[in-house]
């Protein structure tokens, strides 16, 4: 009824309708005013939430949207992580060090997109975790990058804002969020991401009508590992010290994780898997809380699991309703949307 | 020297030869058919000629210059498209998305330039909607106006069959391989089939080769027949004569015991 389109541009907008308009505006000054409303706690989950969009968007392209897997990603976003560290140290300012991180783990998805070209499926996985594997022990040699012990991370020159230091480093991390959504929904949109896609869905007819399996697999993987290098960037700014451990195995598969709760092949579908992976992340510990079930699930985790508790129990948790979504919705939680969206269209039929 | 020639062409499969010393040419807007029983070699054949596959012995000229050796996507991009016996679309995406990857080498943007598609001023959208425009007739001549924004899994078998025949369309090639065009298609759908092909010769001037168990398909619109058996020629030439031939009657029917 609403949705009638009148010229071909109206399929590369943006927004479909007023309505869109209306609720992205809204984001935008909620987003906009958070600072002003909330403790800065807050914005550091924030802050993770959107780096962690980064990081599904970019994995979201390569896994969902061109068909290949990557058990790695934390070393992508170490390598970003590092390369801005070593930049800012150097003196290099903050946007350029950002780019540069994007550009080192973006070579480096090339160099991890070869194997791509051969191996398909679980093959691919293993060659991607190895990497992953490999790049935190390597980056815990180096010496110069403060080893095993970390390495603390310079503050950046925000003073030109006349903001409090978090808040303006909030905005930037927010403002760079925003761009990489709207260029990952153009990528997908144009005739690269529709190559993309075709390798997905076949490889064989891709190729039959022009597709470069090699260029395009390999942007695939570029494109991927540069955003989860800028996202290790920001990371870093705000964690405000770093060392290989962060970026575990553990890392890698959570974001896997975050992708599928989302959505597989939806830009949509990794910012709500992102906002909502990083929520339960650190909201299932108060599970304990809950009157009775808090306190079986708690013997239940110290009686099976490690001595400490409390984390175990929100991974219980999380594999869970990962588990829950994966047999209900294939699409995940833009799935529901969807379902939801059309069930109001359609009411009361 | 011909438009299009397949000189002593051999592909085998460890010990069978799929296609064994084969030999044929044709001409240029030719409707060319290409029959013989199951496990004739006849989709290795076309695999062969847009490079899915190497043939071991042989060569394979288009306007002059050997297929041989180039990969599937350049050959697409010299002038060959072609569809496949088993439908092979990109089932997640709509008829408009599957017909518009057929634009995929003639469109130009690159990755950073795609990154502000949503403005209209912006470079890769004006060419988007170039060939947006392109596709939009490709969808009216083959009446896909209704799926436009369906995902292809829904469509019925006989639309899927015509997405992809206007994906290879798309790709705007000089000769055109259809792999079983009309099997699985109802019979109202095989007529409409069989005057698409005559349209795609005579309104897009392009070549048509392809491989069909029907043989009044084949009768009615093939200027030219070949037929193979285990790999190798029968014979070829006119309809009538190769349809009569005792050696293709003996392939199809089998041998007279007396």
């Amino acid at each position: 009824m609403r949705d009638l389109k009148t010229n071909y541009f109206e399929d590369l907008q943006l927004f479909d309708n007023r309505v869109q308009v209306f609720w992205a505006t809204v984001l935008l000054l909620g987003l906009f005013a958070l600072p002003f409303m909330v403790k800065s706690y807050y914005l550091t989950i924030v802050n993770l939430m959107a780096v962690n969009v980064i990081v599904a968007l970019g994995l979201n392209l390569l896994v969902g949207n061109t068909g290949q897997i990557s058990l790695g990603h934390a070393g992508f976003v170490a390598l970003g992580a590092y390369t801005t560290v070593f930049l800012l140290k150097m003196g290099v300012p903050i946007l350029i060090a950002m780019a540069m991180s994007g550009v080192v783990a973006g070579l480096f998805g090339v160099l991890l997109g070869i194997p791509s070209l051969k191996l398909e499926g679980p093959y691919l996985a293993i060659a991607t975790l190895a990497f992953g594997l490999a790049v935190t022990i390597i980056l815990g040699r180096v010496d110069a990058l403060g080893g095993r012990m970390g390495i603390s991370v310079p503050k950046i020159n925000l003073q030109w804002t006349g903001l409090k230091y978090d808040t303006s480093l909030y905005y930037f991390i927010i403002i760079i969020t925003i761009i990489a959504v709207i260029i990952t929904r153009n990528i997908l949109k144009s005739r690269i991401g529709r190559a993309f896609q075709s390798i997905r869905d076949s490889d064989i007819a891709a190729s039959a009508i022009g597709v470069n399996l090699t260029k395009y697999k390999l942007y695939s993987f570029a494109i991927s590992a540069a955003f989860a290098g800028v996202a290790g960037s920001l990371w870093a700014l705000y964690l405000g010290f770093i060392n290989p451990t962060l970026f575990t195995f553990i890392l890698s598969i959570t974001f896997l994780a975050v992708v599928v709760l989302g959505g597989l092949g939806f830009v949509a579908g990794s910012v709500m898997g992102a906002v909502v992976m990083t929520f339960l992340n650190l909201q299932l510990e108060n599970v304990v809380d809950i009157p009775i079930l808090g306190s079986i699930v708690m013997k239940f985790s110290e009686m099976f699991m490690m001595p400490d508790g409390v984390s175990n129990v929100s991974w219980v948790f999380t594999g869970l309703i990962l588990i829950l979504v994966v047999i209900f919705e294939p699409l995940g939680l833009y799935g529901i949307w969807l379902r939801v969206k059309i069930y109001w269209k359609r009411w009361p039929f | 020297m011909g438009y299009f020639e397949v000189q002593g062409l051999c592909k085998s499969f460890g010990g069978l030869k799929a296609v064994d010393n084969l030999t044929f040419s044709v001409e240029e807007k030719e409707i060319f058919a290409i029959i013989g029983p199951n496990g004739a070699g006849k989709s290795t054949l076309f695999n062969c000629i847009n490079g899915l596959y190497k043939p071991e012995r042989g060569s394979i000229k288009f306007r002059g210059k050997e297929l041989i050796g180039m990969r599937s996507d350049q050959i697409a991009n010299y002038g060959i498209a072609r569809t496949f016996q088993n439908i092979e679309l990109f089932s997640h995406m709509t008829t408009l998305d599957n017909i518009m990857l057929g634009r995929h080498k003639a469109m130009k943007s690159s990755v950073f330039s795609v990154m502000g598609l949503s403005f209209k001023k912006s470079k890769a959208a004006k060419e988007e909607l170039v060939h947006r425009r392109k596709v939009e007739e490709i969808i009216d001549f083959l009446e896909l106006e209704s799926y436009r924004m369906q995902y292809v899994a829904n469509l019925p078998y006989g639309k899927q069959k015509l997405v992809e025949l206007g994906r290879a369309l798309a790709l705007e090639p000089d000769i055109l391989l259809l792999d079983e065009p009309a099997a699985g298609l109802t019979q109202e759908e095989k007529d409409e089939m069989i005057f698409w092909i005559r349209d795609i010769r005579k309104l897009l001037g392009i070549t048509v080769i392809f491989i069909e168990h029907n043989m009044q398909m084949v009768k009615k619109i093939s200027d030219r027949i070949l037929a193979i058996n285990f790999g190798k020629k029968l014979t070829e030439g006119l309809p009538a004569e190769v349809l009569d031939h005792p050696e293709v009657i003996r392939a199809y029917l089998g041998e007279v015991v007396d």
